[in-house]
């Protein structure tokens, strides 16, 4: 049992470091080049919610699995730790983005003067004011929860009193309970309000769908980044094989949840809702398409066999390309009524900002694992998950 | 103890004579079986109350077939439902819904998972009866009562012709390991 600990070794610092600084030479340089302020900001929206959502479901992984009682989860809970180090990161990004002027670029009904007979029936729930209230609720949960169920679980491997683990279940519960709401609404309010006028019932789990696989998917890459570096050596491919089958079932799930939505709003063929897919169909042709290969058909046949989740071969291409599926999905989401079909485009501000997020995303990572010994010894389902096996 | 064995002879040509011992413990079954393992015994089968983990390890048992069973009939499925709505829909009798194009991609998709689930479904179960020869009216092979109750069965089977030598060779294994109530069937 060596390398209990995590080291952040100076390389890895600097390769962090470098990640941000193409991120904010991007950001710079898009802005001097006149690439237009709003592209800029529906950019920096796109890759803050991106790695909040992915932080989140590390967060909610945890939780799931303390309540549950899972045994195999506690060979791997201190990387759903660490991703939820940057909950509060990605809070101050987006508070800062909202502030900023963000709020006005990406939000239409934002602009109180030039608000139509639909927009202004909406004007209870869509205004500024209670807008950032919800903001805040939001923050204060997540935040706050993610810290309580890291110093219990901090607390729990220190000092091996149960209470500590109880305490652990009662916060993990309140975070799933939250959560499922939350995660709704915040959909609503920072995604599908930006096309203000149209309106889907769908649309929150749609968006808590993708979120659960890009999450999986980064957990199973920052597994394997600290498997390469020599760390993790108790997880098996019994282990591997329980995320591989999260990473399939999410991914079905998503694909289940995307054909409903799509499928309602084609069938019905009302104008107002078909506007949504018309203009996506319209201009991201390419996008929307592709969506759907790297999002479901690729994880479908490609994690369909026992062999293919139990190692890094196979599972590992699949969860980068997961993570770039729904990258793009959230672009599909995003771009589209933030910008415009014809502003808007994949080019040097999208993937370099995203680069940066993705750096300073690692560097917040890699620090909360250097806090707390990878192993948690002290947890009491801690020799269960040694002896775990999975069948199918 | 064994109902029917005489008339079970023929069906199971495979099984006609064999020695049966029992645990009362997963443990101890575990252990034994790697005891007998190293020794060189070979175990046919082992019945337990309930699914014992690692078990298919010790008994070099390989991995099911069925899943494979299951992806070929699901692809047919989804072949079957897909091309039967196409011709329908497009050749066979063209309706107009609601002004769609008549080959709409989006509405086959339901039957096509559907019967894509139906398909994979009813041949993994049918495939499953047929591989264990199970059928509604099977009279039940019974080796002992309390196996789906509280005891842990282990089989080993032995040829016809095996000397008396070679199967009291195996009873002292099989006690060496800890099994109990050792029993020749025939």
């Amino acid at each position: 049992m060596e390398n209990q600990t995590f080291i952040l070794t100076k390389k890895l610092s600097t390769i962090t470091f470098v990640m941000i600084a193409i991120g904010l030479l991007t950001l710079g340089a898009s802005y001097f080049a006149g690439v237009g302020l709003d592209r800029i900001a529906a950019n920096l929206l796109l890759n803050t919610y991106y790695f909040l959502a992915i932080g989140l479901i590390g967060l909610f992984i945890v939780a799931v699995h303390t309540i549950a009682e899972s045994g195999w989860h506690t060979s791997i809970q201190r990387i759903g730790e660490a991703m939820s180090t940057f909950i509060p990161v990605a809070g101050l990004l987006l508070f800062l983005l909202f502030v900023s002027g963000g709020l006005h670029l990406i939000y239409d009904w934002t602009h109180k003067d030039h608000l139509d007979e639909i927009l202004l029936k909406k004007v209870a729930y869509l205004n500024e004011p209670f807008f950032y209230i919800r903001f805040l609720v939001y923050f204060i949960i997540w935040i706050s929860l993610a810290y309580f169920i890291r110093k219990n679980s901090k607390q729990l491997d220190q000092i091996g009193d149960l209470k500590y683990f109880r305490k652990l279940r009662i916060f993990s519960a309140i975070f799933v309970v939250t959560l499922a709401l939350t995660s709704v609404t915040s959909a609503w309010d920072w995604l599908m309000s930006i096309d203000a006028h149209w309106f889907s019932t769908l649309y929150g789990w749609y968006v808590f769908s993708s979120m659960l696989a890009s999450g999986t998917a980064v957990l199973i890459i920052i597994l394997f980044m600290l498997k390469q570096m020599g760390y993790m050596d108790h997880v098996n491919h019994e282990h591997i094989h329980d995320l591989g089958k999260y990473l399939f079932g999410f991914s079905i799930f998503w694909a289940y949840l995307w054909f409903s939505q799509y499928m309602l709003i084609w069938y019905a063929n009302i104008p107002e809702e078909t506007i949504y897919f018309y203009e996506r169909h319209k201009h991201f042709s390419t996008i929307f398409y592709v969506n759907l290969i790297l999002n479901f058909l690729v994880p479908f046949l490609g994690l369909m066999t026992r062999n293919s989740k139990r190692g890094s071969l196979i599972l590992l291409p699949v969860a980068l390309i997961v993570f770039i599926g729904h990258w793009l999905d959230l672009y599909q989401l995003i771009m589209p009524g933030a910008v415009g079909g014809e502003k808007a485009g994949i080019g040097l501000p999208e993937i370099g900002i995203t680069i940066g997020y993705a750096g300073l995303f690692l560097f917040v990572v890699f620090r909360s694992l250097t806090k707390a010994p990878l192993v948690p010894k002290n947890h009491p389902f801690f020799k269960e998950s040694f002896e775990y096996h999975t069948q199918y | 103890m064994y109902l029917n064995l005489q008339e079970k002879k023929q069906k199971l040509p495979d099984m006609n004579k064999y020695i049966t011992a029992y645990y009362m413990d997963e443990e101890d079954l575990m252990k034994g079986l790697r005891q007998m393992k190293a020794k060189g015994l070979k175990v046919s089968d082992v019945l337990t109350p309930f699914p014992v983990h690692g078990i298919d390890k010790v008994l070099e048992i390989p991995r099911s077939r069925l899943t494979r069973v299951g992806f070929i009939a699901g692809a047919v499925g989804a072949a079957v439902a897909f091309g039967f709505q196409a011709w329908v829909f497009t050749i066979d009798y063209p309706l107009n819904f609601g002004g769609k194009p008549f080959f709409s991609v989006p509405s086959f998709i339901p039957v096509t998972f559907e019967l894509t689930v139906l398909f994979a479904a009813f041949a993994m179960v049918i495939a499953l009866l047929i591989t264990n020869k199970l059928s509604p009216g099977t009279k039940p092979l019974i080796h002992d009562e309390r196996c789906t109750d509280d005891r842990f069965l282990v089989l080993v089977k032995v040829d016809d012709d095996s000397s008396d030598e070679s199967i009291s060779q195996i009873k002292l294994t099989l006690a060496e390991a800890g099994a109990e109530g050792i029993l020749l069937k025939a």
